[in-house]
C-alpha cells in the first residue's frame, strides 16, 4: 500500500512538472529559429552566442558522430527538424542525387567571396550549388619519433612487420580501404573489383600486424604513447602532436584523402534565409578564425589564411604543400559498390 | 477461483486480496491496461517489426519480399557471418561460465552470513552497476593497456608486462566484470530462501557437510543458478561496446554487425536478420534449459 501511495504522489509530481512546460509547446511565430546539426566538437560554441545575439535567432545545436550517422538521422522521420548540416563531401554528392538539400541563394551569403576559389567548385558539389566550405583536412599517419626506427612516408609503413602489434588502423571501411588502395596506386573511389579485392587481400594479411581498428578513442592512445603509428585526419593529428611533442604526422607519399565538410541547407528547411544568415555568419572572418583556433582544422577561409603566423601557414600539417594538395583524392558517393565495400570490410574485420 | 483467493496464503494470493480490496473484480483487469499497452506499442510492434524488415529487399523504403539477407548471412562457402555467430556463441559461454564458477561460491559465502553483514555485501556488489556501464569499461581500457596502471605496476616492480588488451580475453573480462552481478543475485536470492529447518533435517539424518551441500542446497539453488545463466549469458552473446572497446575492433560479435548495419551502413534489412537470429539463438538456448522453475528464479531483482 505504501508502494501505491508513493507512485501516486510521484505521477503527481510528474503532472505538475508537465504543466509548467506545456508553455513551452507551441512556437511563437515571431521567433526565428534555427536547427544546427554539425559533427561533435567541430566549433566553438561561443560563435552560437555571438550569432544569437547579433541577429536574435535562437540556434538549437545537435551533433552527430559520423556522416553515416548524419545520413540516418536525416533522412529517418523526425530528419525535417534540421536546417543547416555539416556533411562531408561523398554525403553531399549522395544527398544532391537524392534531393535532399536547397540551393543556397547566394545573394544572401555574400561572404562567399571570402572561400578560396581553391576549395570551390569541387567535384562533389560543381558550382557550389548547394554547399559553402566549412572546414578541409587530409588522413594520414601518424607516428610516435620515440618509438619508430624507420623512416616513415608510405604506407607500406603500415605493413612493416617492425611494428607488429605497435599500429592502430581505422575502424572505417571507406578511410581503412581508402588508403590501402593508395598505396597500391589505385583510386581510392574504384570500382573495379579486382583492384578492390587486391586490396582486401592486403588488409587481411596486414590484419596480425594491428594492435586495435579504433574510432576516437585514438587520440588518447597516441598521446599516451600505447602505438607508435596510427592512421589518423590531419585535424586530430594536431590536438594529438600538441599533447604529445613525439607526435608527428606525414601524408604519405602515394597520396591520401582530402576531405572537405561543407555547410549545406536541407531541402525541407523551414527556415531558409536564417539558415543563409548563419552560413554567411560562419564564414566572416573574426567567426571562421574563432571556429578555426577551436578545432584545429584547416579553414578554407583567405583571410584566416592569411591572418595566420608564418608556422602555421607552412605546417604540412595544417596546410599541406601544393604537390601533396595534387596528389591527394576526394571520396565520391560509391552508390551500389558502398554494399560491396562494406560487406568486403566486414570480411577483414571478423575473418 | 475466490474460494482460493480468500484461503491465500502465498505472496500473490495476499496482493490478490489487496487488489480485491483496492476496488471491484472488475477493476482489477484495468490495472493491468498501462502495461498491456506499453507491451504492445514498446515490445510487441517493434518485435513484429524486425521480423517484418528481415525479409524486405531495402526497409524502411523498399518493402518488398525477399530471402536475400537470409541467404547472405547463411552462406556457407564464405562464412563470414556464420563465423562471427560463432564467436559471439563462444566467447558468451566461456563468459557465463566464468561468472558461474565465480559468482556460486561467491553466493554461497554471502547467504552464510550474518544478515546485516550480507546486506551491506549485497549494496557493495550491486554499487559499482550504478556507474555508468560504458564509463566502467573505458576504465578497464586504461587499467590493461601497454602504458596502463596494471602495467606500469608491473613493470616498476620489475616483473614482465603483460598484453591482454585488445585480446579475446579482454573482451571475456569485461563480460565476465560487467555481468557478474546478475550471476551472484539470482542465485544468492535463492540460497538465502533455502529453509534452514530443512538443512537441519539432512544433518540430523546423518548427513555430512558434503552430502548436504551436493544433496540438498545445490538442487535447491538451481532455480537460481538457471536465472543467473539466462541473465548472464543474454547480454554477453549481443553486447557490443565491450568488444569494440577492449577486443579493438578485431573480435567482431554480432551485436557489433548489427549495430553498424543500422549505424553505418544502413542495411536494416541485413541488420533486422541478425537480430531475429541471435533472437532465435537465445530462445533455443532458453528452452534447452529446465523450464520448471523459471518462475521463482528470483531474477530480475535488480
Amino acid at each position: 500500500m505504501k508502494m501505491t501511495r508513493r507512485f501516486v504522489a510521484l505521477l503527481m509530481i510528474a503532472g505538475t512538472f508537465l504543466c509548467l512546460f506545456s508553455g513551452c509547446a507551441g512556437e511563437d511565430p515571431d521567433k526565428r529559429t534555427l536547427t544546427v546539426f554539425n559533427w561533435g566538437d567541430y566549433i566553438d560554441e561561443e560563435v552560437l552566442q555571438i550569432f544569437e545575439e547579433e541577429t536574435g535567432i535562437e540556434v538549437v545545436y545537435s551533433m552527430f558522430e559520423t556522416n553515416e550517422d548524419l545520413y540516418t538521422k536525416i533522412t529517418s522521420p523526425g530528419g525535417d527538424s534540421y536546417d543547416v548540416i555539416f556533411p562531408s563531401d561523398y554525403i553531399i554528392e549522395k544527398l544532391i542525387s537524392e534531393d535532399l538539400l536547397a540551393e543556397i541563394n547566394y545573394e544572401n551569403v555574400p561572404n562567399i567571396s571570402l572561400i578560396d576559389e581553391k576549395y570551390l567548385d569541387l567535384p562533389f558539389d560543381p558550382e557550389n550549388r548547394y554547399s559553402v566550405p566549412y572546414m578541409w583536412g587530409t588522413v594520414g599517419i601518424v607516428y610516435n619519433k620515440s618509438l619508430v626506427t624507420t623512416e616513415i612516408d608510405s604506407w607500406y609503413d603500415l605493413w612493416d612487420e617492425t611494428y607488429s602489434r605497435n599500429l592502430f588502423m581505422m575502424d572505417s571501411m571507406r578511410d581503412s580501404i581508402g588508403v590501402t588502395l593508395k598505396m597500391l596506386g589505385y583510386s581510392m573511389n574504384t570500382r573495379d573489383m579486382d583492384e578492390i579485392n587486391e586490396a582486401i587481400e592486403k588488409l587481411k594479411e596486414q590484419k596480425p600486424l594491428v594492435l586495435a581498428y579504433t574510432g576516437d578513442e585514438v587520440k588518447d592512445k597516441m598521446i599516451a604513447g600505447e602505438a607508435a603509428l596510427a592512421v589518423l585526419y590531419s585535424g586530430d593529428a594536431v590536438t594529438v602532436m600538441d599533447a604529445n611533442e613525439d607526435l608527428a604526422y606525414v601524408v604519405p607519399k602515394e597520396g591520401s584523402n582530402i576531405w572537405f565538410d561543407n555547410m549545406c541547407i536541407l531541402a525541407s528547411s523551414k527556415h531558409k534565409t536564417e539558415a543563409e544568415e548563419f552560413i554567411n555568419f560562419m564564414c566572416r572572418t573574426d567567426i571562421a578564425e574563432m571556429n578555426r583556433a577551436y578545432i584545429n582544422y584547416s579553414s578554407p577561409q583567405k583571410e584566416v589564411y592569411e591572418n595566420l603566423p608564418d608556422e602555421i601557414k607552412t605546417d604540412p600539417v595544417q596546410y599541406p604543400s601544393d604537390e601533396i594538395y595534387e596528389q591527394c583524392e576526394v571520396y565520391e558517393d560509391l552508390g551500389d559498390y558502398t554494399q560491396i565495400y562494406d560487406q568486403l570490410w566486414t570480411e577483414v574485420i571478423a575473418s | 477461483m475466490k474460494n482460493r483467493i480468500r484461503r491465500g496464503k502465498t505472496g500473490k494470493e495476499e496482493y490478490a486480496l489487496q487488489v480485491e480490496g483496492i476496488g471491484s473484480r472488475r477493476f482489477a483487469p484495468m490495472l493491468a491496461l498501462p502495461f498491456s499497452v506499453y507491451m504492445l506499442i514498446f515490445i510487441a510492434a517493434p518485435l513484429v517489426l524486425i521480423v517484418l524488415y528481415s525479409v524486405c529487399v531495402d526497409p524502411p523504403g523498399d518493402m518488398s519480399f525477399t530471402l536475400s539477407h537470409f541467404k547472405r548471412f547463411f552462406d556457407f562457402e564464405n562464412p563470414v557471418y556464420l563465423q562471427v555467430l560463432w564467436r559471439s556463441f563462444y566467447i558468451a559461454v566461456i563468459s557465463t561460465a566464468i561468472c558461474l564458477l565465480i559468482g556460486y561460491p561467491m553466493a554461497y559465502i554471502l547467504s552464510r552470513m550474518r544478515p546485516t553483514v550480507r546486506n551491506i555485501l549485497s549494496v557493495l556488489f550491486i554499487l559499482p552497476m550504478w556507474m555508468n556501464f560504458l564509463l566502467r569499461t573505458y576504465a578497464w581500457m586504461s587499467l590493461l593497456e601497454n602504458t596502463g596502471l596494471i602495467n606500469t605496476f608491473l613493470t616498476a616492480i620489475g616483473l614482465p608486462t603483460m598484453n591482454i588488451m585488445y585480446t579475446q580475453w579482454a573482451v571475456v573480462l569485461g563480460n565476465v566484470y560487467n555481468f557478474l552481478p546478475f550471476m551472484i543475485l539470482p542465485i544468492y536470492n535463492v540460497l538465502v530462501k533455502i529453509d534452514p529447518a530443512v538443512v537441519e533435517a539432512a544433518q540430523d539424518l546423518g548427513a555430512n557437510g558434503r552430502r548436504v551441500f551436493t544433496k540438498i542446497i545445490l538442487p535447491l539453488s538451481v532455480p537460481g543458478v538457471i536465472s543467473g545463466i539466462s541473465m548472464t549469458f543474454m547480454p554477453a552473446i549481443t553486447t557490443f561496446v565491450i568488444s569494440k572497446l577492449l577486443g579493438g575492433g578485431q573480435y567482431t560479435l554480432i551485436g557489433d554487425l548489427i549495430e553498424k548495419q543500422y549505424k553505418v551502413t544502413g542495411d536494416w534489412g541485413f541488420g533486422s536478420v541478425m537480430s531475429v537470429i541471435i533472437m532465435v539463438l537465445i530462445l533455443l538456448c532458453m528452452n534447452l534449459m529446465p523450464s520448471s522453475s523459471r518462475d521463482h528464479a528470483g531474477g530480475g531483482l535488480l
